[in-house]
């Protein structure tokens, strides 16, 4: 009994996990980057939901709507002005401007709000659901079908839409899609929009599950939602999830039957083992090198 | 070769002999501070963690300017060599071993074990292309973090009891102490760094870095940094070069950790001395002091250490500087629009302008 309340605590934070994890990978696939900055946008959407619900008593769903729009515009900023400069310079150029955007969010974030923990109320209104022994929580509930709607959602916009061919065509090759008329800067800022907004959703879930706040709660999510990514599967929407649920499970599992203050060494463990046996994760086509 | 000729000498020698200079000149300024008492305790308290600075900075920027791969991991391995390193010291601290032979092996030590984590994370990372090693270092620094923090070594009479998450698990006997005691960290290590040592290991630093970047591997591994696949085809062995650039940077990086843990009676693996905020700091100064230069390294961490005590009122803004230092950096050196405006705008071009007006 014990253990089937653990697994459905992994889902639930699996599938925040894969929320994040989805914004990454479809970054990551089209912008070719990996966005340090990616769990940093996430405790900005928290502080938005926080600052509009305990100061200003406003009702969750709008404060939740407020910070995805925040979320958004702050992504598609941090794309024009850090990262779109450096389309063309070396990788390394890249990561280091993604890195140094992280660490901007996080001490702005320190100056304006401090360094206290700030104590988050659910944005969720559901009641707990009692099954037999079990306690499913309304977070639960909610945070497993945001996943597989927002899942599902992409997965049609992707094919279905002329946005999302267009995003698969830059993925494949920027500038051949740029002679057949995409918009390539239009597609990548998309993008980086449908992700920042998604790492707004999954911050206030975070948030509503796990109810503390700091300028850094942010930044670990960040980084496990990309081991999750990894060992889906980079690129792949379908491998953002199953990595994502699968992470989670085994952080829940390993703190609760191996060591509570070991759950992120094992987290990581489980990346470098991944990348060591099938480096394009679960789902990852290989990369064929073109010289 | 014996004629030390300034005019005839190489081009990357003198460079070289300017940056070892540099060192002295900047040793020699502290000692006279220091002499004359015009350097405030605070500012002497700060002289062995910038030595540990910039020796892991030199580590650092081997990894990112010479290798081309980005390591968020040297706060861990400067971890590793801490832990190291202090563990053999306090071991050994009752044997009637000489102190400073017992130093230097546990200078050794601590950059053995650096090496050796480097070596191993290097293996399955370093095969891989893309922003890898940047995810698999940051990991692997947590993970170091995590276990020093909840591991248990004990001795006794009956030699070493190992536990982890509990100090009741070790069995030991009364008279035995606790040598790593979970998150309480090592203490009691004797305060065996200063700033001489600290100097002398920044100059063997520079030494074996320069020697390697001036050496066939060191071509090598540049090559492999330009380009990976006319590097391939030419017979280098991409992964042999690639781990060892990486497991050598790894080391510096423990030799600095052992220059800090002996440092402290008091080693602690936090956040904020061996978590990913040191690794930011770190490659700060190795970005500001420009990646592939030593000496701007060592500069920058001087620089950028001495600044906000300095100027107190920054104190609070630091963390916020250091990102807008390495955001404003990569864009001016290496977005298109920034490089063509600093080609039209450069100071060669100003003069050139004015004599063709002249003309």
């Amino acid at each position: 009994m014990r253990f089937i309340t653990y697994l459905i605590n992994g889902i639930s934070l699996g599938s925040i996990y894969a929320i994040i994890a989805l914004g990454y990978t479809m970054v990551y696939g089209i912008a070719k980057m990996l966005n340090f900055a990616h769990g940093d946008v996430i405790m900005i959407g928290c502080y938005v939901v926080f600052m509009t619900m305990s100061g200003m008593n406003m009702n969750p769903l709008l404060s939740v709507i407020l910070a995805v729009v925040v979320c958004t515009v702050l992504g598609v900023i941090i794309e024009k002005v850090a990262y779109k400069p450096l389309r063309k310079a070396s990788p390394l150029a890249v990561l280091i401007t993604a890195i140094g955007v992280s660490y901007l969010l996080q001490n702005i974030a320190l100056l304006i709000f401090g360094a206290d923990t700030k104590s988050f109320s659910s944005v969720v209104p559901l009641q707990n659901i009692k099954i037999g022994g079990i306690t499913i929580t309304g977070v639960t509930v909610v945070a497993v079908l945001a996943c597989i709607v927002i899942m599902i959602g992409l997965m049609i916009f992707i094919k279905k839409t002329k946005a999302g061919q267009a995003m698969l065509a830059v993925s494949e090759d920027k500038d051949a899609a740029q002679l057949m008329g995409v918009n390539v800067n239009g597609t990548i800022s998309l993008t980086f929009a449908i992700g920042s907004g998604l790492a707004a959703i999954a911050g206030v879930l975070l948030c509503s599950a796990y109810p503390t706040l700091t300028p850094y709660t942010g930044a670990m999510p960040g980084i496990k939602a990309f081991t999750a990514a990894v060992f889906g599967g980079i690129g792949s929407i379908p491998g953002a999830f199953i990595g994502g649920i699968l992470l989670g499970i085994i952080e829940i599992l390993g703190k609760a039957y191996i060591s509570s203050q070991l759950s992120d060494a094992i987290v990581f463990a489980v990346l470098i083992i991944v990348l060591l046996v099938k480096p394009t994760g679960i789902l990852g086509k290989p990369i064929h090198e073109k010289v | 070769m014996s004629k030390m000729n300034l005019k005839t000498m190489k081009k990357t020698t003198k460079s070289n002999l300017i940056t070892y200079a540099m060192v002295i000149v900047i040793f020699a300024v502290v000692q006279i501070l220091v002499a004359t008492g015009s350097m405030s305790s605070l500012m002497q308290g700060l002289l062995v963690p910038l030595c540990t600075y910039s020796i892991v900075a030199i580590g650092l920027n081997l990894c990112v300017g010479y290798l081309g791969e980005l390591s968020l991991g040297h706060a861990g391995f400067m971890c590793v060599g801490a832990f190291s390193s202090a563990f053999f010291t306090r071991c050994m601290e009752n044997s009637p071993m000489n102190p400073t032979l017992r130093f230097i092996i546990a200078l050794l030590i601590g950059t053995a074990v650096a090496a050796f984590f480097g070596f191993l994370i290097g293996i399955p990372v370093l095969r891989l292309r893309g922003d890898y090693l940047a995810i698999v270092t940051l990991a692997f620094g947590e993970i170091i973090k995590n276990v020093i923090n909840v591991l248990y070594v004990g001795k006794d009479e009956n030699g070493l009891h190992f536990a982890i998450n509990d100090n009741k698990a070790l069995n030991m006997s009364g008279t035995g102490e606790m040598i790593i005691d979970g998150a309480k960290g090592i203490t009691g290590t004797p305060r065996q760094s200063t700033f001489l040592i600290g100097v002398i290991l920044i100059l063997v630093a520079l030494f074996v870095v320069f020697n390697l970047v001036n050496s066939r591997s060191g071509r090598a591994i540049m090559a492999i940094r330009d380009n990976r696949i006319a590097a391939e085809s030419v017979g280098i062995n991409i992964t042999k070069f690639k781990l060892m650039a990486f497991t050598i940077s790894a080391a510096i990086a423990g030799a600095g950790g052992v220059l800090y843990a002996h440092n402290l009676s008091s080693l602690i693996a936090q956040p904020a001395n061996f978590g990913y905020n040191m690794s930011i700091m770190i490659l700060v100064f190795v970005v500001l002091g420009g990646m592939g230069s030593f000496r701007g390294s060592i500069i920058a961490a001087v620089v950028l250490t001495m600044l906000p005590e300095v100027l107190r009122g920054l104190r609070d803004y630091r963390m916020l500087i250091y990102a807008i230092v390495l955001i404003a950096m990569m864009l001016f050196n290496w977005a298109p629009a920034a490089i063509t405006w600093r080609q039209t705008h450069s100071l060669k071009n100003l003069f050139a302008k004015k004599t063709k007006e002249v003309q």
